[in-house]
């Protein structure tokens, strides 16, 4: 394992997570302290690479949410520096932060994920919104959950109970992005299964099952200390347990991932798991769930966060 | 690991007081629009966003050798508490400002408070009862619709065109509110140059909003942050200068001088100005000496009418520039108010299209404003922006209202796509 006299923590960018960035960044920096790792935050910006050329960092630590932080950009520029840092390699970026692909990679693999539709905005204009609408609750039905095919924070996304609030949704999805990812709704139990790599191989951390207010797992319901309820490890059977941490194992296999990732599931009524996404650069922020399932099963977030820079730091660029 | 190796179930208490908080506190929770905020702060955006002033058309050296000045020479004054009705010095060079706009007041009748924000948040605090009645313009600044809020007032918006409050909206709103078994606590008014709205209420109207205001026994909070930011003319009259009696006035330094030093005051008849220093001595003690005394030094010792004129030209520019980039780019079915003063253009979209739900794509496009719906206190609104024009240069204002133009031919298309867009919140 190599020192950490020099880390730095990237938070902001320019994405609609900048807040939530910063705030995981923030509390990256500040766990890193409690471990006895200094380390400054630096954002994503025209400063970023002279900044890397003056003091080259031992290590990266990359908090940045949404395209820049998760695309693979920042990892490949990092990359182009030589310096090392923690997480994925941008070409598994790139698959894992594109929903319909990352679907796709997984069901090929033959993990369940709800049935869906991918369609770029300019489908709609050319063919009709109606017409196409038509269709898609034709080969889906409803309830639908409507996202943009990038991004996160639940940003852009919401269900879809009838087919009326459809273009509503679909509004409200392509002010995030120009490509919606329309998928079946599965009714059920919303859990977060983390995985991390200190070195021994992947291991699923517990699954955290969130259990949000009325309005659902919303942008609010996910930054509002208070607003959403979550229990660790979740509160599945035995065998739904193995199950959801199978498929966390499996995406964070199939995509390439390395260090850490968390994938989101639902389980529904049967207690079948669906895959729904999986993030790259995971929320840590203090209503974030991939630092609780850290904790719950001992692994201190601070001295993760410290192990996961060191091996970074010795595995080089 | 194993699930049968997994310890039993915790639920993770983020928040163990919740459930404890205020009702007023119920609608305090993490928002897109804020997260959204964040992003304008990035120097890529051109932000049409924030009503900041241009505090580096400041001498800030000469107000550096002031402060420093201050510090040798009245540092025991200047690091030491005050009283809760202000600065003694401070408040006699306030009735020398506000002696532009022909109001003539005794220092007596002053209250220093941490900008006037604070000024509204302690009218709020004497008059507010949980479901009083507040009458304001539509739209109205969004601070003061916090401030009501957060002493959960019943804000009832009155209409406005572009000569200001419409009197005779205002007489409906009042007779409503009164056939309702109620009574208006105030009337909250911006006169000058209005935020958000960037217009000013009539010559010709003035009176006649007094003289309906007088008839129904209702007081008047008359806030004039901009009222000596005109481009065009003479100081506009103070409403405070035709009635002392029945009008609270509250005026800044934030766009005058300085919003970061946090001065602001009101003027008030006697009995509500005794009841503001009790409610601000059981807010804050008292404000800060440093800041009253450094706008004092400041009044003193540094042409702060010159500077005045300096501010009017550099926003009569912006102004200017941001009007001729509306009248190039904006796509049919836009308008906007042509500002005689102030920081603001309020911009109406083409039907169908929602600010709220545009600012996602505005902010990925680079460029930010704010919705029109914080303006409503029902969050109506959605089919204006506001924006300030008061930060950036004037080519980056150019280059702000083309990339927004750009946004609002998607945004037009979408609607024609899929029908009228929804807030976000």
């Amino acid at each position: 394992m190599s020192d950490l006299d020099r880390v730095v923590v990237l938070a902001g960018g320019l994405s609609a997570e900048r807040e939530v960035s910063l705030r995981s960044g923030h509390r990256v920096r500040d766990a890193l302290a409690e471990a006895g790792i200094d380390a400054v935050v630096a954002d994503a910006d025209a400063e970023l690479l002279g900044r890397l050329r003056a003091d080259p960092p031992s290590a990266v630590f990359p908090a940045i949410h949404g395209a820049c932080g998760e695309d693979g950009a920042i990892r490949e520029v990092l990359a182009l520096t030589g310096t090392p840092y923690v997480g994925s390699v941008a070409s598994a970026c790139q698959m894992a932060f594109d929903k319909p692909v990352a679907k796709a990679l997984v069901a090929a693999a033959g993990l369940a994920t709800p049935p869906s539709v991918t369609l770029p905005r300019e489908t709609f204009h050319d063919l009709g919104a109606s017409a196409v609408i038509d269709l898609i609750i034709g080969r889906l039905g409803l309830p639908l959950y409507v996202k943009p095919s990038r991004g996160g924070s639940a940003l852009g996304a919401g269900p879809v109970h009838a087919a009326a609030e459809l273009p509503s949704a679909l509004l409200s999805c392509f002010a995030y992005g120009d490509i919606a990812l329309i998928e079946r709704f599965i009714a059920g139990t919303e859990v977060a299964v983390g995985v991390i790599d200190l070195g021994a191989g992947p291991q699923a951390l517990p699954a955290v099952e969130i259990v949000p207010g009325d309005s659902g797992y919303d942008y609010a319901a996910r930054y509002t200390p208070g607003k959403t309820e979550f229990y660790v490890p979740a509160r599945l059977a035995a065998p739904v347990a193995d199950e959801v941490a199978r498929i966390a194992m499996a995406a964070h296999s199939v995509l390439g991932l390395r260090d850490l990732s968390r994938t989101d599931l639902i389980v529904d009524d049967t207690g079948t798991a669906y895959f729904l996404e999986v993030n790259v650069s995971p929320g840590m922020t203090e209503t974030s769930t991939l630092p609780m399932a850290m904790e719950a099963s001992g692994h201190s977030f601070g001295a993760t966060c410290v192990n996961l820079l060191k091996l970074a730091a010795a595995r080089g660029a | 690991m194993p699930a049968e190796q997994q310890p039993a179930s915790q639920r993770q208490r983020i928040d163990p007081y919740v459930g404890q908080y205020a009702q007023r506190a119920v609608g305090m929770v993490a928002s897109e629009i804020r997260a959204l905020f964040a992003v304008a702060a990035r120097p890529e955006i051109v932000s049409l966003a924030g009503g900041s002033p241009y505090v580096s058309a400041l001498p800030l050296d000469a107000v550096g050798e002031m402060i420093g000045q201050l510090i040798a020479g009245h540092g025991d004054t200047a690091l030491q508490y005050c009283t809760a009705q202000g600065d003694t010095g401070l408040r006699e060079k306030i009735c020398d400002v506000m002696a532009l706009e022909e109001i003539r007041a005794h220092p007596d009748e002053i209250v220093v408070t941490v900008g006037s924000q604070q000024a509204l948040d302690l009218m709020a605090r004497i008059f507010i009862d949980p479901g009083d009645v507040i009458l304001v313009e539509a739209p109205s600044y969004v601070g003061a619709l916090g401030a009501f809020a957060s002493y959960q007032a019943q804000v009832v918006h009155v209409a406005m065109d572009d000569d200001g409050l419409i009197p005779e909206a205002l007489e409906e709103a009042i007779r409503r509110t009164a056939a309702a078994g109620r009574k208006a606590k105030f009337l909250y008014t911006v006169p000058n140059f209005h935020n958000p709205a960037g217009v000013t209420l009539a010559a010709g109207r003035r009176p006649r909003i007094l003289d309906i205001c007088q008839r129904a026994g209702l007081l008047v909070v008359e806030d004039n942050p901009y009222g000596l930011l005109g481009f065009d003319a003479d100081p506009i009259r103070a409403l405070r200068a035709d009635d002392d009696e029945g009008i609270v006035y509250l005026g800044t330094f934030s766009k005058t001088f300085a919003a970061g030093v946090r001065v602001g005051w009101a003027v008030a008849p006697t009995a509500i100005r005794e009841k503001l220093i009790l409610a601000a001595e059981s807010a804050v003690l008292c404000h800060s000496s440093f800041a009253q005394l450094t706008v004092r030094e400041y009044l003193i010792t540094q042409p702060w009418l010159e500077q005045i004129k300096t501010f009017r030209e550099l926003y009569r520019e912006r102004r200017d520039a941001t009007l001729n980039a509306l009248d190039r780019m904006m796509p049919p079915g836009c308008q906007w108010t042509r500002p005689g003063g102030g920081f603001y253009v309020w911009l109406r979209l083409p039907d169908g299209v929602n600010s709220k739900a545009m600012l996602p794509r505005a902010i990925a496009s680079r460029v930010a404003y704010v919705p029109g719906t914080g303006f409503y206190a029902d969050g109506s609104g959605g089919q204006h922006a506001r924006l300030c024009y008061s930060l950036p240069r004037p080519d980056r204002i150019d280059e702000g209202i083309r990339r927004l133009a750009s946004v609002l031919e998607t945004e037009i298309q979408l609607r024609d796509d899929f029908g009228p867009a929804a807030d976000i919140h």
